[in-house]
C-alpha cells in the first residue's frame, strides 16, 4: 500500500517540524498533522472506529494547544539561544532516529496481509479458541480480561485518574464553601 | 424527597445492588462485566442517597468509605496481574484457566477475579464522583 508509505514521511516530518519549529502555534498544528496522519492509516487498515477515537482525542488536542498558546506567547522560551556549532550532534541523532523509525514501520508494513485477503483473522481466532484457550463462556471477557488484559489495565487507570482529578477540583469548592460558612 | 420516592428506593435499592454484583460475578459467562456492574452497584448508592440522605453530610462520612474501596480494587487488580508474573509466566496471564468446567460459575481462571476487582474499583470511584459533584454543588448554593 504506497499510500502508508506516503503518511509515514509525511508524519516523521511533521514530527520534526514539530520539534525544530520556533513559532509554539505552527508547532502544535505539526503535532495535529501526525495525529490525523495516524488516523488516515487507520482507516486504510480498516480500523474506522479507531480512527474515529484518535480523530476525536487530536482535535481536542490540538484545541487545547492552540488555547493556551493563544494565551500565553507564541514563541518558544529557548528561541535563538543554540549556536550552531552544537546543533551538528543533535541533528545526527536526530536523523538517526528518523531513519531507524522509518525502518521499524517499514518492516511492519511489510506484515501486513496483501490487498484482498482477509483481514479478521485475530478476531476468527478469539471466536473459535477462545473459549478452549481462556475457560470463559463470554468472549467479550475472554478478549478484554485475558487477550487484551493490559488495554483493560490502562482503562482501570483512566477511570481513577479521572476520579482523582474529579475529586481534587470539586473537593475544593466544596471545603472552601464550608471553611468559608463556618468562619463566619 | 416524598413518600412515593422513598418507598420505591427501598423496594429496587437493594434490587439493584444485587443485580450489580451478579452482572459482576458472571462478567465470564453473560454479558457485562466489571465495569458494567460496578456502574450498577454505584447507581444503587445514588438512589439511596437522593432518596433518603442529604449529600452533605453523607459526604464526609462516605469519602473515606469510597477511596479505600478505590485504592482496593486497582490494588487487587494489579496484584492478580502479578500472580502470573511470579507464577513464572508474563504479568496478567490467565492462571488457573483450566479450573473449574466452561459455562460454570467457577471457571476462567483469573478473569471473574479481576472482573470482582474492577467492580469495586467503578463502583466505588463512581459513587466518590457523586459525592464529590453533589457536595460541591451544594457547598456553593450556600
Amino acid at each position: 500500500m504506497p499510500e502508508l508509505y506516503v503518511l509515514l514521511v509525511a508524519m516523521i516530518a511533521a514530527a520534526v517540524v514539530a520539534i525544530e519549529i520556533k513559532d509554539l502555534l505552527a508547532a502544535a498544528v505539526s503535532l495535529g498533522m501526525v495525529g490525523f496522519s495516524v488516523s488516515i492509516a487507520f482507516i486504510l487498515v480498516q480500523a474506522p472506529d479507531l480512527a474515529i477515537v484518535q480523530i476525536v482525542v487530536e482535535v481536542l488536542t490540538v484545541v487545547f494547544f492552540a488555547a493556551v498558546i493563544l494565551r500565553t506567547t507564541h514563541i518558544a522560551p529557548d528561541a535563538g539561544r543554540r549556536i550552531r556549532g552544537e546543533m551538528i550532534l543533535p541533528v545526527v541523532v536526530f536523523g538517526a532516529f528518523a531513519l531507524f523509525f522509518f525502518g521499524l514501520a517499514v518492516q511492519v508494513f511489510r506484515e501486513l496481509p496483501p490487498f484482498g485477503s482477509p483481514q479478521m483473522w485475530v478476531a476468527a481466532h478469539y471466536i473459535t479458541a477462545g473459549l478452549e484457550q481462556t475457560g470463559a463462556a463470554n468472549v467479550v471477557a475472554a478478549i478484554i480480561l485475558d487477550y487484551r488484559a493490559y488495554d483493560t489495565l490502562g482503562e482501570a487507570v483512566v477511570l481513577f485518574t479521572a476520579v482523582v482529578g474529579v475529586l481534587t477540583i470539586a473537593r475544593q469548592f466544596g471545603r472552601k464553601g464550608r471553611e468559608g460558612n463556618g468562619g463566619e | 424527597m416524598t413518600t412515593i420516592v422513598q418507598t420505591v428506593s427501598g423496594i429496587v435499592g437493594g434490587m439493584m445492588f444485587l443485580f450489580g454484583g451478579y452482572v459482576v460475578l458472571h462478567g465470564h459467562l453473560t454479558p457485562g462485566g466489571g465495569f458494567a456492574g460496578g456502574v450498577i452497584v454505584a447507581a444503587s448508592f445514588v438512589l439511596m442517597s437522593l432518596a433518603f440522605g442529604s449529600v452533605e453530610d453523607s459526604e464526609r462520612s462516605s469519602y473515606r468509605f469510597s477511596s479505600f474501596f478505590e485504592s482496593l480494587g486497582g490494588l487487587s487488580f494489579i496484584l492478580i496481574g502479578l500472580f502470573g508474573y511470579f507464577a513464572g509466566h508474563a504479568f496478567l496471564n490467565n492462571l488457573w484457566h483450566a479450573v473449574g468446567q466452561p459455562l460454570r460459575l467457577v471457571s476462567a481462571g483469573i478473569i471473574p477475579l479481576a472482573n470482582i476487582a474492577i467492580g469495586i474499583k467503578v463502583g466505588a470511584g463512581l459513587w466518590a464522583i457523586f459525592l464529590a459533584l453533589g457536595a460541591s454543588r451544594f457547598a456553593m448554593k450556600d
